[in-house]
């Protein structure tokens, strides 16, 4: 620790007046009328331009409001109009936008602290959303605020503090200070509450090194557990969102307010609400134990089930198993983890309660190494990436490297599988020792593989062409070192420049296209529809497949409209669903969208149908499909995935699995494999599977009211009252 | 032959529900089970037979990422 760059001296109370004056400055501060939400809005959002030390108060506009809900509606929005087709990530205009939405901070339901966050990623070029625990988006709107919008750079790091309840925005310019969050969150949790008990006032964004020297960057959000007495933290971590804060020289964001209560969104009608939240908390309290056990280990509680159906990944999505996985199951984590018969709720009154951490493990390497620091999860996705994907089936591996990613701010998600492809890039000697600069990358190797995570981090080394991103990584490969670039196309899990999430797709048709035709990128958030489609077979045709890749991402994008968390939905189901209810009809879980639709109209005073919930969000994911094509990517070509999540690319795979392979050709395919090479019978499998996923895309472009080239139709985008001139003009460009 | 969620499966005498999810490798706790689309309870898996030509639906509650 002592190597870094340290200036904790401002934290300090006996510090001088001429220490504290070196070490920051005011560069500009704004008062405002503090809270005042009426039926879950506050109807004005708050500015920030750090480019010209600016803090404004802007309304939201009514027109804005009814077309785009809130939360990621609003903020797709206020960020069209802020950017060009030409701005890039990384220019002055881009904006890190925090949305809350109508339904975030309800306290009688579980899953309403999320901030959903808006910006354009340096991974895709597009427009990209994340979606996160922590008190941070409740403590805006409480603060009076829907969104907070900020654009423009600023010329040294600084730290933004918001008090909610004193109606002032401060912005100090603050030098030597390490950005990594570990200890910064402690340190201003500590310097902005006036005691223990306020602490839980206290919510704040910071990021890390590793965001400022990668592509990957996340932006960690906290909520102060008084169990613990510790800083928790939450990640939004897709997209590399937590880089544009950096680049954007922001150190955190602090917010405090104190004085939540049970009716600080001051909504229409408490009973709604009131019988939603009584309902869902009686299932989860008698049936979370025995359906996902949230509330004991949390989201890891999937890698059994992934590893028992071939769905985990491993080895680079190589194959869906492992017999090492044992090491990393659930019974390790139940071991692991503490507090872990009812975890923590990362906003106030959540009953699903799905945060866990593991106390006191001691760090072996990097530059906390020896400490013993609290690790928060690990969740599924960073198992399955660290222990899967790469290989390294360690419990303790996974703990480090989900520490230290959180801690310098990188996705585990997006470092796992950049990781999982260079390791797979090393075995196959398309990279050596002479370009890793000495790392052995071969699967398994977890002492390089966090060696690795520490150069990324701080941009050193191998680090420095890692921390790019797969899809980047790609281009030096071929360019520099003469690599396949159709193998390297075929096993570089990205799509439209992000990573995929941590699930083996090869034998879900549906799934691939979740992943493929989603609007960020591969990430499950949009659709998760493996089970339905492999397992359970509840939707055998395209037209069925389509469907589901129509209703579930709507329903998906519903909750980053309204401010909610999509696990209280569908990871707790009463215990008559199935029975009640059929097929793809079940897997809505009917009872929970009803609560959804008393949870709406309780706090806005609007009735709402199940038909117009779906209608709110097709307006605004339709608006996020047209802003990738405003930035050049939303059409055909880019909804494209590597052939490794669709089906064998290499020998060794196709034989890992040959019996069903064979099965296909012979049965579906009317192949006679008699007297075939592997190679040929490889030839034709990927032929079929290939049209196969091309045929899909025409089955969902059509049900979602896209043309052939993925692009909406005019009759769609008048449908869905956002035919605004910019945008018909854009849609005409590419209808010849 | 029997159909497990629309495919194809060999059926063997003395075929429980109990055997027949070890069989297809169905681990996962939360499965309901219809035969002939009628609901058989957990308790009754180990001593329902599936008899030859019987339709099986064993549909997984699993909510995904």
């Amino acid at each position: 620790m002592n190597q870094w760059k340290e200036n904790w001296s401002m934290f300090k109370e006996n510090e001088s007046a001429q220490e504290s004056e070196k070490s920051q400055k005011l560069l500009t501060s704004f008062e405002f009328e503090p809270g005042r939400v009426e039926k879950g809005y506050t109807d004005r959002r708050l500015y920030i331009n750090l480019s010209e030390n600016k803090i404004e108060e802007k309304p939201i506009d009514s027109k804005v409001k009814e077309i785009f809900t809130g939360g990621r509606g609003y903020g797709m929005w206020y960020l069209w109009n802020a950017i060009s087709p030409k701005t890039k990530w990384n220019d002055h205009e881009n904006e890190i936008i925090f949305c809350t939405g109508p339904i975030c901070g309800v306290t009688q339901y579980s899953g309403t602290g999320k901030t959903h966050v808006v910006s354009l990623s340096p991974e895709t070029g597009t427009v990209n959303d994340n979606n996160v625990g922590g008190y941070f988006a409740p403590f805006l709107k409480f603060s009076g605020w829907d969104l907070l919008e900020i654009q423009g750079k600023a010329k040294q790091d600084v730290i933004m503090f918001i008090d909610g309840n004193q109606g002032k925005v401060i912005i100090e310019e603050i030098l030597g200070i390490n950005s990594d969050t570990h200890l910064l969150i402690e340190k201003l949790t500590e310097k902005y509450a006036d005691d223990e008990k306020d602490r839980r006032n206290i919510s704040i964004i910071s990021s890390g090194r590793g965001a400022e020297n990668t592509n990957l960057g996340i932006l960690n959000v906290s909520w102060y557990d008084i169990r613990r007495k510790h800083v928790r933290v939450k990640q939004a971590a897709r997209g590399g969102t937590g880089s544009i804060f950096r680049d954007k020289k922001i150190l955190a964001i602090v917010i405090k307010y104190s004085g939540v209560n049970a009716n600080s969104n001051n909504v229409a009608s408490p009973e709604l609400i009131r019988k939603a939240g009584e309902r869902l908390t009686k299932e989860i309290l008698t049936l979370d134990h025995v359906q996902n056990g949230m509330r004991e280990i949390g989201t890891v509680n999937l890698l059994d089930h992934m590893q028992n159906y071939e769905c985990l990944p491993v080895h680079n999505f190589k194959f869906g198993s492992h017999p090492d996985a044992f090491k990393v199951n659930s019974k390790v984590w139940h071991r692991c983890m503490t507090q872990k018969q009812a975890g923590d709720s990362c906003w106030v009154g959540c009953a699903l309660r799905c945060s866990h951490g593991v106390d006191n493990f001691k760090l072996s390497t990097g530059p906390l190494k020896g400490e013993k620091v609290l690790v928060d999860g690990p969740e599924y996705e960073t198992t399955a990436g660290f222990a899967g994907n790469c290989g390294c089936f360690d419990p303790n591996f996974v703990l480090e490297a989900n520490f230290y990613c959180d801690n310098y701010g990188i996705d585990t998600i997006g470092v796992s599988t950049t990781m999982a492809f260079l390791m797979e890039c090393y075995e196959n000697g398309i990279i050596n020792k002479e370009i890793t600069e000495g790392l052995e990358f071969n699967f398994g190797n977890s002492k390089a593989a966090l060696e690795l995570i520490h150069q990324m981090s701080e941009g050193k080394g191998f680090g420095k062409i890692a921390g790019l991103g797969i899809r980047r990584i790609k281009k030096i490969l071929v360019e520099k070192y003469n690599a396949d670039a159709k193998f390297l196309q075929d096993i570089g899990m990205e799509c439209k420049g992000m990573e995929f999430s941590e699930y083996v797709t090869k034998e879900s048709l549906a799934q691939q296209g979740g992943y493929g035709i989603a609007n960020k990128g591969p990430q499950h958030d949009e659709s998760w529809l493996i089970f339905m489609d492999q397992v359970n077979n509840q939707i055998p045709t395209f037209e069925d497949k389509a469907e589901a890749l129509h209703y579930f991402p709507l329903f998906r994008t519903w909750f980053s409209i309204v401010g909610l968390c999509k696990l209280p939905w569908n990871d707790i189901e009463p215990e008559d669903n199935k029975q009640k209810h059929h097929g793809i009809e079940a897997a809505k879980v009917p009872d929970h969208v009803e609560n959804y639709c008393w949870l709406f109209e309780g706090v806005t005073g609007k009735h709402i149908t199940p038909e117009e919930l779906i209608l709110q969000s097709e307006k605004v994911h339709n608006f996020q499909r047209l802003f990738n094509l405003k930035m050049g990517f939303g059409t055909r070509e880019h909804d494209v995935v590597p052939y490794r999540a669709v089906g064998p690319v290499t020998a060794e795979e196709y034989e890992s699995r040959r019996e069903l392979y064979d099965q296909q050709l012979q049965e579906v395919i009317k192949f006679d494999i008699e007297g075939k090479t592997t190679e040929e019978k490889m030839k034709i499998l990927r032929a079929y599977r290939e049209e196969q996923y091309q045929m899909l895309c025409d089955a969902v472009y059509k049900r979602r009211g896209w043309d052939a080239n993925g692009v909406p139709t005019l009759e769609n985008i008048k449908k869905l009252k956002i035919d605004f001139p910019e945008i018909v003009e854009l849609v005409k460009k590419y209808q010849s | 032959m029997i159909r497990v969620n629309g495919r194809d499966r060999e059926w063997e005498e003395d075929l429980t529900v109990d055997l027949l999810l070890k069989k297809c490798k169905y681990t996962f706790p939360l499965i309901m089970i219809k035969i002939n689309g009628k609901y058989i309870s957990k308790e009754k898996y180990k001593n329902t037979l599936i008899k030859d030509n019987d339709e099986v639906q064993a549909i997984h509650s699993i909510a995904g990422g």
